[in-house]
């Protein structure tokens, strides 16, 4: 049915083209193909008679082509002429006829090589500017600190409780889990493997520093930048999109006071927390596997434990969990203000939380690795 | 002022619809028929249930009771199929827009022409500058993404792609609310020119008296989860419901009548 759509016959310098059928979307693809085939007939032409009898339907596409066929004939230089049409679709006609023949701006990637370092090029950029940004969140943050304390009452306490049942006390049961099965594999590999050399009261060595100093806060570090940081970014970033933001600006609200300082003030409360409850978890989870699997008695897994470490591990520990858990705030915080319009950035930003604060949590661990062995901790 | 129905062909019947939230019923056994190439406006005091009938209608929320025929399908009955073929003939501004923000404007327009019809790259950027200029914007808007559009672009732009595929039926959930009188008034004259040319049937729920007057061929009144009223302006204004009275007497109209005399 498609090829009874348009038909023409050509005579000398004249071509006629009698157009039948629905002229609509459904045809569309159909009809440009047949139209194309005529506007692309060779040899010279000078006029150009269009019959619509035919046509029974017509909607926004099939008028288009109809447009497009007297443009293509008429920029070659025929003489054309339109007739048959029904007359209630005379405006749809005329409106298209009055669409300016402007093109729409080239869109695509352009050529691939410079695409390729265009786009190294943005993301040294990128990092560069969330750099800045980062290090202009923290000031704002500390000239808000600032601020507060000059005022402490207005200082968001609900706002902190409330982030706090979240951040810390909902965390609990998660935290307390994958670090009790951390402390079990890591008893167990070390168990399996120092038993080779005899040596499987060092295991408790091994658990004890690695947990208290390492692992503890990393593990808890990590967990709330995938638990709460990803929350923080999407909270503030869906904000920023429904201009709750601007509007708390208006009302003269400085939004790092009302929004952004209770997430961090609670986060630094709840990450040590959480440490230390991981920390223990972690040791317990190393003593059973040690009881169960090595068969090292709790008593001397005790007593070994409190020979092998000092309270400089724990310290040590213990001391990293608030910075970790204002860089996890303060990436989060940063990544959320820095969403746009759309609903992609979100996504975006929020994976960029993510991935930023476990990077720098991992180096700052290594930064205070350095440190703490330099002053001999 | 009616518009070509002189059949009264039925394109939308709602029979004895009820929808509710929980204990909060919104309406109660609605009845309304919307005829073939009509302007419907539909109003009603802010929360009487207005989007929520617009939206039962497209199927968008479930009706505890009651038959809604689109085109003459019973949507409840049918099948996938069928459903969608009458989906097809529909498009919907909603109130705030809904574009898709991560995606420009022409991709926007392209995106329901692309799911149904298999055209080529050309013609898909031809039909949205010949969209883009029936509602009264340039090509230059082409590559723009939501977030930077003003309102009445948004809205304009929202309205092209209501009409991507060439529906029958458009839905317009007060597409002038949030425009200035003067972009509203040329909202409304768009959809009286895009009605005309394309033979649409619009079911426009509004408030703004304006495009009640100019544009509107019936008028729907929707209070206490009952259509209480419907038909031509004078009709309206010849009510003596109090509600009725309230609205179209009310200081606002009345001013606004003055003027126009
Ligand atoms: N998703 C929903 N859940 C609960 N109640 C709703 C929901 N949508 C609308 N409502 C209620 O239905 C009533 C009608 O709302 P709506 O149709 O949006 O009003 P309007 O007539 O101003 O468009 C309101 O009382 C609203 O609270
Ligand atoms: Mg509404």
């Amino acid at each position: 049915m498609s090829d009874m759509l348009l038909e023409g016959k050509a005579q000398g310098g004249q071509l006629k083209l009698a157009g039948a059928g629905a002229w609509t979307a459904q045809n569309a693809r159909a009809l440009e193909a047949l139209i194309d085939g005529e506007t692309a007939r060779a040899g010279k032409l000078r006029q150009v008679d269009i019959d619509m009898r035919g046509v029974e339907r017509l909607d926004t596409f099939g008028a288009w082509l109809l447009e497009r066929l007297v443009r293509d004939f008429s920029a070659r230089g025929c003489q054309t002429s339109v007739s048959g049409l029904r007359e209630d679709y005379r405006a749809l006609i005329d409106e298209l006829h009055a669409v300016k023949p402007e093109q729409a701006p080239a869109h695509g990637n352009g050529q691939s090589l410079t695409y390729a370092l265009g786009s190294i090029g943005q993301s040294i950029a990128a990092i560069g500017e969330s750099f800045t940004a980062f290090i202009n969140m923290l000031g704002a943050l500390v000239a808000v600190v600032g601020r507060v304390a000059l005022r402490p009452r207005g200082f968001r306490f609900t706002s902190l409780v409330h982030q706090l049942d979240n951040v810390a006390w909902r965390a609990v049961p998660i935290i307390l889990l994958i670090t009790f099965l951390i402390g079990c594999i890591i008893a167990q590999q070390g168990l399996f493997h120092f038993r080779k050399f005899g040596a499987d009261i060092y295991v408790v060595d091994m658990v004890g520093i690695l947990v208290l100093r390492e692992i503890g806060v990393l593990i808890v570090a990590i967990m709330v930048a995938g638990r709460s940081g990803s929350a923080y970014t999407a909270e503030l970033g869906s904000m920023k999109m429904r201009e709750e933001i601007d509007a708390l600006r208006t009302m003269g609200f400085d939004p790092i006071e009302v929004l952004i300082l209770p997430r961090i003030v609670a986060l630094i409360i709840g990450v040590p927390i959480l440490t230390f409850l991981g920390s223990m978890a972690a040791l317990y989870g190393g003593g059973i596997v040690c009881w169960l699997y090595g068969g090292i008695d709790p008593d001397i897994f005790l007593s070994r434990l409190k020979e092998a470490i000092t309270i400089d591990h724990f310290k040590v520990g213990m001391i990293k969990a608030p910075f970790m858990a204002m860089i996890v705030g303060v990436v989060a915080s940063v990544e959320g203000l820095a969403v746009k319009g759309s609903a992609e950035s979100l996504g975006l930003q929020t994976t960029a939380s993510v991935v930023e604060s476990i990077f720098l949590v991992i180096v700052l661990d290594g930064l205070f690795a350095i440190f703490f062995a330099s002053i001999g901790m | 002022m009616a518009r070509g129905n002189g059949s009264k062909d039925t394109i939308i019947e709602v029979r004895d619809v009820v929808v509710g939230f929980g204990e909060h019923i919104v309406l109660n056994r609605v009845d309304l028929d919307v005829y073939r190439g009509e302007i419907l406006g539909f109003v009603g005091g802010s929360g009487a249930g207005k989007s929520v009938l617009m939206r039962t209608i497209i199927g968008l929320l479930p009706k505890r009771a009651g038959t809604i025929k689109v085109l003459g399908v019973d949507m409840a009955a049918a099948s996938d199929d069928a459903r969608r073929a009458v989906e097809r003939r529909w498009g919907v501004l909603f109130q705030q827009g809904a574009l898709f923000s991560s995606l420009s404007v022409r991709e926007n327009l392209q995106f329901p022409v692309r799911e149904y019809l298999d055209l080529s790259q050309r013609l898909l950027d031809e039909l949205v500058i010949a969209k883009l200029d029936m509602v009264g914007l340039d090509a230059s808007v082409c590559e723009k993404f939501p977030s930077e559009l003003s309102g009445g672009m948004t809205k304009r732009v929202a309205l092209a792609r209501a009409l991507a595929l060439d529906p029958d039926i458009v839905f317009l959930d007060e597409p002038t609310s949030g425009l200035d009188p003067i972009g509203a008034g040329e909202f409304d004259n768009l959809i009286a020119t895009l009605q005309r040319t394309l033979g649409l049937t619009v079911f426009m729920v509004t408030h703004d008296l304006d495009s009640l007057h100019t544009v509107c061929d019936r008028i729907a009144v929707l209070a206490d989860g009952k259509v209480i009223a419907a038909g031509a302006m004078d009709v309206m204004l010849a009510s003596k419901h109090p509600w009725l009275q309230a609205y179209f007497h009310g200081k606002r109209s009345r001013a606004d009548h003055a003027e126009r005399q």
